[in-house]
């Protein structure tokens, strides 16, 4: 059944969501820390486990695969209603502490992506 | 007129489905056609996306780009935060747990190195454009974290409005630049593997940006990515308020 897959998808949505809740409240953070992130995992150990068999594999798969390929719509929609217009009224100071954060973080891409690779880096081509 | 705004503003969702269809479609035949395929379709679309949303909230006034027109008003629901969530959580099934472990140790230190570096840039930005006080620097730091960081971080130090939106603009720059720009610095940052892919989830830190821009890099690496970047607002949060706004106050 298609919908015991997306039930699964959103009970792991759900649950992550609660515990980053949590998790914010805890810290004194105002803000969900890893609510998606938390809910990913739950749906990676789902879907390894033998457990949730039923809940993942043939139909019940395809619910859960319907959504990851409606992921890049999606996307294309939230581009379309960001607040675009406010992001260039903000003046340079905003385009210029934005892009130079952006050069920066891409810059240490390498170099942090080298942390707890050099034992793996035969397997890489390059 | 009335009629068809009716139905449209009655299945406002099912609009948005319709309409993005056929952007996308418009897309990737732009991109077989004038690119030879050089430029990914959902790059063209996103960037579309957002150009729609520039005009959008020009003709509106609104905050939400395109949504805030009548008839769109489903992208707004089509591309909010729920939905935006869900299909990202869906991208990691199928995901192996051996690869999680594998970046595991890079991640974590990419997300507190990406939320200390952009706050760090930022605030130096904003120092050279002549604040001085504290609570501003540290607010104009956070928004080059995130957007979301940014508000956060002001209202809890009791920041002016006026640096608030200053921050959100940041926030909101970094973001649309991580969209466009990821794909065409994938190559040259080594972003193609699931490695690489969480340590840039985790440096760059928006959702909305590392979504879109690995969307239009390789799909396979989103779940990766998205993995880290969720945590990112959250350390974002923790961090901007207190350390590191008695950080900015010691040195100012």
């Amino acid at each position: 059944m298609i919908v015991y897959g997306v039930a699964l998808l959103s009970a792991c949505l759900i649950l992550g969501m609660l515990i980053g809740e949590l998790l914010g409240v805890a810290l004194g953070v105002q803000a969900n820390v890893g609510g998606v992130g938390i809910a990913m995992l739950f749906l990676v150990l789902a879907s390894n486990s033998d457990k949730f068999k039923a809940l993942v594999d043939g139909a019940s798969g395809t619910g859960i695969q319907f959504w990851s390929a409606m992921y890049i719509p999606i996307v294309v929609a939230m581009a379309a209603r960001q607040n675009v217009v406010a992001a260039f009224e903000g003046g340079m100071l905003a385009v210029v502490a934005g892009v130079a954060a952006v050069i920066v973080s891409f810059a240490l891409v390498p170099v942090i992506s080298k942390i707890g690779n050099s034992g793996t880096t035969s397997e890489e081509s390059q | 007129m009335e009629i068809l705004e009716t139905v449209f503003v009655r299945n406002s969702l099912v609009v948005a489905f319709a309409v993005v269809g056929l952007t996308i479609w418009i897309s990737y035949f732009l991109a077989d056609k004038l690119t030879k395929g050089r430029i990914h379709g959902s790059a063209i679309a996103i960037a579309l996306g957002l150009l729609a949303a520039y005009f959008g909230g020009k003709a509106t006034g609104g905050s939400t780009g395109v949504a805030d027109i009548t008839l769109l008003g489903g992208i707004g629901l089509m591309g909010g935060g729920m939905m935006r969530d869900f299909a990202i959580v869906a991208t990691a099934f199928g995901v192996k747990l051996s690869e999680l472990k594998k970046a595991g140790l890079a991640g974590v230190v990419s997300i507190f190195a990406g939320v200390i570096v952009s706050f760090v840039v930022g605030a130096v930005v904003a120092v050279l454009y002549g604040y001085t006080d504290p609570v501003a620097v540290t607010t104009i730091g956070a928004g080059a974290v995130t957007y979301i960081v940014g508000p956060v971080t002001g209202s809890a130090l009791g920041a002016d409005s006026d640096i608030i939106a200053l921050s959100v603009a940041a926030g909101l720059i970094k973001s649309i630049l991580v969209m466009i720009v990821t794909p065409m610095v994938a190559k040259t940052i080594g972003l193609n593997n699931p490695q690489s892919a969480m340590v840039f989830g985790g440096l760059m830190g928006t959702t909305s940006g590392v979504a879109a821009g690995l969307a239009a890099t390789d799909p396979k690496l989103v779940p990766y990515g998205a993995m880290t970047a969720t945590f990112y607002t959250g350390v974002g949060c923790l961090l901007g308020p207190s350390i590191l706004f008695i950080i900015v106050d010691a040195i100012l």
